[in-house]
């Protein structure tokens, strides 16, 4: 019994049966590692390696290593901690809000997309904790727990302190929610295992999983909680994150559009991630049944449509500091687009408002190479929008006998390096050993949204079209 | 462990599995349980399974979060270590807001869960009944205690292979 919609376009193409789904994801899982799969560990364990060196001296000596002075006292930590949190974002809203809505489009990509959502939290965490100077004290610092000063609590008053909470119920949810989806794919790995390692890890990973109808009702309830839960999470994450900021009276950051505007930024950076990140999978993997031009386009318009509500929060910045009459804001935004770092500002520009708009081409928005390109394009923009928030806003503020620059010391640039590592190798890690595609999701919207199948025929039809009692 | 004999039902269809539980059901049989290697929209209802009462503890834990962090804010802020932070007051809701959302979620989520492993008989390690290793692969399979049928496992059979079954086994867990 095939349903096949005449005006939407099918969402797993070439004619896949159920099994054909099993085959394609757990090959990946059961073959030997590949020779390009070891070089790419390889190499992001070199950068790995490279950046430990960096953030072992910055652990050692303090975070003088880093190019901060008194006057700009955020600078590339911090921004790298809110670009890795964005990326995150996307994962969650491919798995938590389009679930909601009811994208089927979602189920190819879910799975990848949420592990990098966990490794881009895990990389954003790494900033704060390292900023903090003296990590191994973070813990009475960052949590209200019982200590010997009185006990003397942390400041439930302070934006600085509610992130700490929204990460971390971020990153714990978020990891709860992909490994309740991994549950029944371990499972299938597991009932395929030949070796008495596969065959122990899976099975434990799987928790005794065996797909039965009262489980699946239960999974089902608690994945659409779970995304009830998470959706309103993600937007309160960056929401949170933007306090930072706006809660403070620097020029620059004390303003109301942030949690909107940062939401939407997240998304655009996260999207663009994602393409970036499966795109390379989706060839490796030959997986262009599975994430179709369709999975990319839709992705795309995601894309413009973040990319210009990204837009038009900078241009509604700009008159805001205009029309408020306040002097002090006036010449923050003068400062971002002509002072010394115009630099900063114009790639911001350039790679988050004008680039995204190629996509209402579609040439552009179905074509993998152009996509891939915008994908980091945009990555580098929302770097550099950071980067333009935090330092320009800084280092010119009330006091101009206060004014510095900043520049990046090779420390600065090695701590990144590290989370860049950090995430590659966790990515490439999982690429290898999870099931890149959530394969039960793919094979429930199979009927309703394949190709139909015309050659090959599912077993036992034979017996289902006339069933023969006499053979019993 | 005790160990009981089972018939095993292996249908390739998710309809034609529905339709079969319906069928089975109606002759009398009592389902052991369905196997499936993806959600099947409606067989729970079709098993007679009622709705589970997952959102209810998760709402439960929810609330739980949400009065922790509450009792937990003031307590800190307010009783046991009161201080003046830029001229406010010492406590105050709006600001609590944030931490409070965040650990309504937080209990909420890994509450539900747990509840879930724990009803599921989820774990680490926790045996699974493999009644036909294609279940989590392509194949539907629903599975019939003899113990629990009044019929003879021949009866069963045909009620089974009636109801579009292209394969019937027999296994004893």
């Amino acid at each position: 019994m095939e349903i096949t919609s005449s005006v939407r376009k099918p969402l797993v193409t070439g004619g896949k049966t159920i099994h054909d789904v099993t085959e394609d994801i757990c090959r990946h899982v059961e073959g030997k590692p590949t020779i390009s799969w070891l070089l790419a560990l390889a190499t992001s364990l070199g950068v790995l390696t490279i950046g430990a060196y960096a953030l072992f001296m910055t652990v050692w000596e303090g975070i003088g290593m880093w190019g901060l002075n008194k006057t700009v006292g955020w600078a590339w930590d911090i921004t790298n901690f809110v670009w890795w949190v964005g990326i995150g974002h996307a994962g969650t809203l491919i798995s938590a809000v389009l679930l909601l809505f009811r994208q089927k489009w979602r189920t190819s990509i879910n799975r990848a997309a949420e592990a990098m959502t966990i490794f881009a939290v895990i990389c954003a965490a790494l900033f704060p904790v390292v900023h903090m100077g003296r990590p191994w004290l973070g813990f009475y610092w960052a949590l209200p727990l019982p200590n010997t000063f009185g006990s003397l609590w942390v400041n439930f008053n302070s934006p600085l302190l509610w992130d700490v909470f929204a990460i971390s119920t971020y990153f714990s949810v978020s990891l709860v929610f992909w490994y309740i989806g991994l549950v029944p794919d371990f499972a299938t790995i597991r009932d395929r295992a030949k070796g008495i390692i596969s065959k122990t890890v899976y099975g434990a990973l799987s928790l005794g999983w065996t797909g039965s109808a009262k489980a699946w009702e239960r999974y089902e309830t608690v994945s659409l909680i779970l995304a009830g839960l998470a959706t309103p999470l993600v937007l309160s994450v960056h929401t949170i994150v933007s306090f930072d900021f706006a809660t403070s009276v620097i020029p620059g950051w004390h303003t109301t559009i942030f949690p909107p505007y940062f939401v939407a930024g997240a998304i655009f950076s996260g999207f663009a991630m994602v393409l970036t990140l499966m795109l390379i999978t989706r060839k490796v993997y030959k997986l262009e049944n599975y994430i179709t031009i369709n999975h990319i386009e839709l992705m795309n318009i995601i894309i413009i449509v973040t990319g210009s509500i990204v837009g038009v929060a900078y241009l509604t910045e700009l008159f805001m500091a205009w029309y408020s009459g306040v002097e002090y804001e006036q010449y923050a935004f003068l400062n971002r687009a002509t002072g010394p770092y115009w630099w900063a500002y114009w790639t911001m520009m350039t790679c988050n408002v004008i680039s995204p708009q190629l996509f209402w081409f579609k040439k552009i928005r179905t074509n993998i190479v152009a996509t891939f390109v915008l994908s980091i394009v945009v990555n580098i923009g929302m770097w550099f929008e950071r980067f333009v928030i935090i330092v320009t806003s800084l280092h010119r503020d009330y006091l101009p006998s206060s004014w510095a620059m900043f520049t990046p010391t090779l420390y600065d640039v090695g701590v990144y390096l590290f989370t860049f590592g950090l995430f590659f190798t966790l990515f490439f890690l999982f690429a290898k050993f999870f099931p890149v595609i959530n394969m039960a999701e793919v094979k429930a919207i199979l009927k309703s949204s394949s190709e139909v199948s015309t050659s090959k025929e599912p077993v036992g039809t034979e017996n289902v079209l006339k069933p023969s009692p006499k053979e019993v | 462990m005790k160990k009981n004999s089972y018939l095993v039902g292996v249908y390739n269809d998710d309809d034609i599995l529905l339709k079969a539980v319906k069928h089975v059901r109606e002759s009398g049989v009592k389902i052991h349980e369905c196997y499936t290697p993806y959600p099947v929209h409606g067989l729970g209802h079709a098993l007679g399974y009622k709705r589970s009462k997952l959102p209810v503890a998760a709402f439960m834990f929810g609330i739980l979060g949400t009065s922790l962090a509450l009792l937990m804010q003031f307590y800190m802020m307010g009783i046991d270590w009161p201080m003046i932070i830029g001229g406010k007051n010492y406590t105050s809701l709006p600001t609590f807001f944030p931490v409070t959302f965040e650990l309504t979620v937080l209990l909420s989520a890994f509450g539900m869960v747990i509840t879930f492993l724990v009803i599921s008989d989820l774990r680490p390690y926790g045996k699974a009944k493999v009644f036909d290793l294609r279940a989590t692969d392509d194949m539907h399979i629903m599975a019939i205690d003899l113990g629990n049928n009044k019929d003879g496992a021949d009866a069963i059979k045909k009620v089974l292979k009636d109801s579009g079954a292209f394969e019937v086994n027999e296994k004893t867990l």
